[in-house]
């Protein structure tokens, strides 16, 4: 018994024990997802450049696809100048689809992105699709002959992907486009060379070593320009389809700290962007530059939140 | 041959006086994590995963660390299940069917043996079945689509009749509750909130976790404050503590068989070590010549489902290597293990970064060892804890389920909802109706109608298609029999061997 309850009260502590003073980074997952990542290598690239006084402590607070720490920074921590949190295409996803019990992206800042992690359309080895246009054809002629598969649910980013990119390729009826939502990236794919879905689409890091080892075949990245190490893919916009599909990773912060507090983490923020660190982490990862900072970011967001729900409501997503 | 010489240079990486000493201390921490009602190894890993970081080992070092914890707490779930039938985890579920009634007729250290020789002999046959087979096996994950799934999930259900019960039409309808408990949470393939009431919490669904503590150990706490303490599960019978070598022989067969369906499941992708320990039980249930005393302390129901449980958290790592495919919600967080580290899985794995994968596979090994040998002859201290009074036993019990359901999302909503729960297995256990077929109904709910629905959009709503592949027939055409053969096999029998009313049994 002595040995239950002490370990108990050693996992306690090693939970708990945390100094309230520290800069904190809440992940909104659990650990070892995209949004965990962005906090530790935030927080330890501030760190070692010294633009915090001690180790950034990362919470992890999953739930609801980050509405519970969203909603938990809005209501109880909106004017905490120590706290920022993980955030990603996912977050102004769900914020614009009314995910969040009713949260909308002006309850916090958005302070910046400092990288992001291009979208990617692949299709089997075997497939007949050479192109990104044999690809969109098909769909025109049949809906129901392609179905795509990704690793979110219907709604989520991966689906938002295909609607957008088939919504720039002219193609009306995006109701009839089928998706199939699974658990991650690397499941999508199994079912993509397994034949039961024609296409996928998901996030280049998270596919790399398939199209590495030949499993798939790359048809487009939904990237500005083609990517390093990729030189081959094509972007959908030399294919003709003006669409772009970045996974940024960024931060926001509670919405009532001093502007003043608020330009310090966009500065901060700025300093972490154009360290070698983060050009290295950058590389390891399979992350793209993907820039935006304080003011520009905030109307990235709009914009994107924008977009998103006009899509959303086209395929009757939201009302 | 170049298995073994991989092997050796894993070994020569994972193998020092430092690692050893790390995996010691992993597998005795894993033990009392997996032990304990509400921490298993998906958070008890996921818990030390910034704990590794902070302490600064480099990966290897954090890879036999970490993956000791997972064996560890993988060994250590049978423990509560059997001592006090409340299962440490969930692939441990399974061993409180047999395992607890062995406890009350004063076998616990009988069950406690043969469960660890039983995990040790399903993980380390997984464990070389994935340093054989593993390149081989990633292809089989291509084979399986919705309709395979779908089938696979069938076949699950269609055996869950009779489960920890008599009566089949009760455990139908355990099974139907968790299945409408799974329907709880986002829609997957329409991105509508189901059921949630505008409670964010609700949006992610119920976690099993909180569904199992608060079925078993809340539901146990209520039990024991009824009765006063007289008709409790806590106060097992110590018998004679020594290795049960008869009992051992008897179970191989039960232990191998056990292994090869728990391999199978954990490499699917969409299994997991629930459904395998779940599968290794009924399947060892259906040959078995004494089914009647399955489910009153049977050795084979012991070993089976644990032999069973941690071959699939071997066979799990098959997927997860090669795919990057969490078979299992444990591989889920050892993959983020492995990301943190920076290291992708992936096809090209085996290939980029072999001293990553050998040494992992010899972390394995060494976990293993050290793991029976701690084990075996502990099992005097693990014991022990039963004679500590009930009274002091179980407001501890009681707390560390509070605390580790709290540590799975920091909210109180979590812990209110176990309570809930324990609410419910107290009604249920009052009603006779088994509380298991619950617990598998939210675990395969959710899998299973995605599957379902996926293969719905697929097929524009063609049911045929759901027959369409050799898989998936195959897998229909076992379902059937696992529903109907019992049936039959009553008739031929005439009269089933009517379980008999056992006292000492707290019938529940």
């Amino acid at each position: 018994m002595k040995l239950w309850t002490r370990a108990a009260a050693a996992a306690l502590l090693m939970t708990v024990a945390v100094p309230a003073t520290a800069a904190e980074c809440i992940a909104p997952a659990n650990p070892g997802g995209g949004w965990d990542f962005t906090c530790r290598q935030i927080g330890r690239i501030m760190t070692e450049l010294g633009l915090v006084p001690n180790m950034v402590q990362v919470t992890n607070l999953a739930g609801a696809g980050g509405g519970v720490a969203y909603t938990q920074v809005v209501s109880k921590r909106s004017d905490d100048p120590e706290v920022f949190v993980a955030a990603s295409s996912s977050t102004t996803t769900r914020l614009a689809q009314n995910a969040f019990a009713g949260a909308t992206a002006d309850q916090v800042r958005w302070v910046g992105s400092i990288g992001g992690d291009p979208g990617v359309i692949v299709v089997a080895q075997d497939s007949p699709y050479q192109n990104l246009t044999d690809l969109v054809e098909a769909v025109k002629a049949d809906p129901s002959s392609v179905a795509f598969a990704g690793g979110s649910a219907v709604g989520g980013f991966d689906h938002l992907k295909v609607l957008r990119m088939l919504d720039a390729s002219g193609f009306e009826d995006l109701r009839q486009v089928k998706y199939i939502g699974l658990d991650g990236g690397a499941d999508a794919i199994t079912q993509t060379v397994g034949g039961f879905a024609q296409a996928m689409t998901g996030d280049l890091s998270e596919i790399t070593g398939f199209i590495k080892s030949g499993d798939v075949r790359p048809i487009a990245v939904l990237s500005e320009e083609r990517v390093e190490g990729f030189e081959d893919v094509p972007t959908a916009k030399e294919q003709g389809i003006d669409t772009v599909s970045m996974n940024w990773r960024g931060i926001y912060v509670p919405k009532d700290i001093s502007d003043e507090r608020y330009q310090e983490w966009v500065d901060m923020l700025k300093q972490v962007g154009e360290s070698e660190e983060w050009q290295q982490v950058m590389t390891e990862n399979g992350l793209e530059p993907f820039s935006v900072y304080g003011d520009d970011f905030q109307t990235f967001v709009q914009e994107d939140i924008a977009e998103t729900q006009e899509i959303s409501r086209e395929i009757g997503l939201i009302q | 041959m170049e298995t073994l010489s991989n092997l050796a240079m894993g070994f020569s990486t994972a193998l020092t006086l430092y690692t050893l000493i790390l995996a010691i201390i992993g597998c005795f921490v894993g033990t009392i994590i997996g032990a304990l009602p509400g921490l298993g190894p998906s958070n008890g890993v996921a818990l030390l995963i910034p704990i590794s970081f902070s302490m600064g080992l480099d990966a290897i070092s954090a890879l036999v660390l970490l993956t000791s914890v997972y064996y560890g707490a993988m060994y250590g779930g049978r423990i509560s299940s059997i001592l006090l039938n409340i299962p440490g985890d969930e692939p441990a579920m399974m061993t409180t069917l047999d395992g607890y009634p062995m406890a009350r007729q004063g076998k616990a250290a009988e069950a406690l043996v043969v469960s660890g020789v039983a995990s040790f002999v399903g993980a380390l046959l997984a464990t070389i079945g994935l340093m054989i087979f593993a390149p081989y096996l990633a292809r089989v994950a291509y084979q399986f689509g919705p309709a395979e799934y779908f089938a696979l999930y069938m076949l699950a259900f269609c055996t869950l009749g009779g489960i920890g019960s008599s009566n089949q039409a009760k455990a139908a309808m355990a099974a139907a509750i968790g299945l409408g408990i799974a329907m709880i949470g986002m829609d997957k393939t329409t991105g509508m909130p189901r059921f949630t009431f505008g409670e964010l919490h609700l949006m992610d669904g119920v976690d099993f976790l909180v569904a199992i503590v608060g079925l078993f150990a809340v539901a146990e706490v209520f039990f024991f404050i009824e009765s006063h303490g007289k008709d409790s599960a806590i106060g097992v019978k110590l018998g004679k503590i020594l290795v049960p070598w008869r009992m051992l022989r008897q179970t191989t067969g039960a232990m191998l068989r056990g292994t090869g369906i728990g391999f199978v499941a954990g490499v699917l992708p969409g299994a997991g070590a629930s459904l395998g320990s779940f599968l290794a039980y009924m399947g060892e249930k259906s040959i078995a010549k004494d089914k009647a005393t399955f489910g009153k302390g049977n050795p084979k129901g012991v070993a089976a489902p644990e032999a069973g449980n941690n071959a699939a958290a071997g066979g799990a790592l098959v997927p997860m290597l090669t795919l990057g495919v969490p078979g299992s919600g444990t591989t889920a967080v050892l993959l983020a293990l492995l990301l943190t580290l920076n290291i992708t899985p992936g096809p090209l794995l085996f290939a980029e970064r072999p001293e990553v994968v050998w040494s992992l596979i010899a972390s394995l090994l060494v976990a293993n060892v050290v793991l029976l040998l701690m084990n075996v002859p502990m099992v005097k201290i693990f014991v022990k804890i039963l004679s500590v009074p009930a009274w002091v036993l179980l407001p501890g019990v009681t707390m560390i389920a509070f605390v580790g359901i709290y540590s799975l999302t920091g909210s109180s909503f979590d812990m209110l909802m176990m309570v809930g729960f324990g609410v419910l297995g107290y009604v249920m256990r009052k009603l006779n109706i088994p509380t298991v077929p619950v617990i598998l109904g939210i675990l395969l709910g959710n899998a299973m109608e995605d599957n379902l629905r996926r293969a719905m959009v697929l097929s524009n709503g063609d049911f045929w298609y759901l027959l369409s592949s050799p898989i998936a027939v195959g897998l229909w055409i076992a379902a059937i029999l696992g529903f109907v053969a019992p049936i039959f096999l009553r008739r031929l029998l005439k009269k089933p061997p009517v379980p008999t009313h056992d006292p000492s049994l707290n019938e529940d």
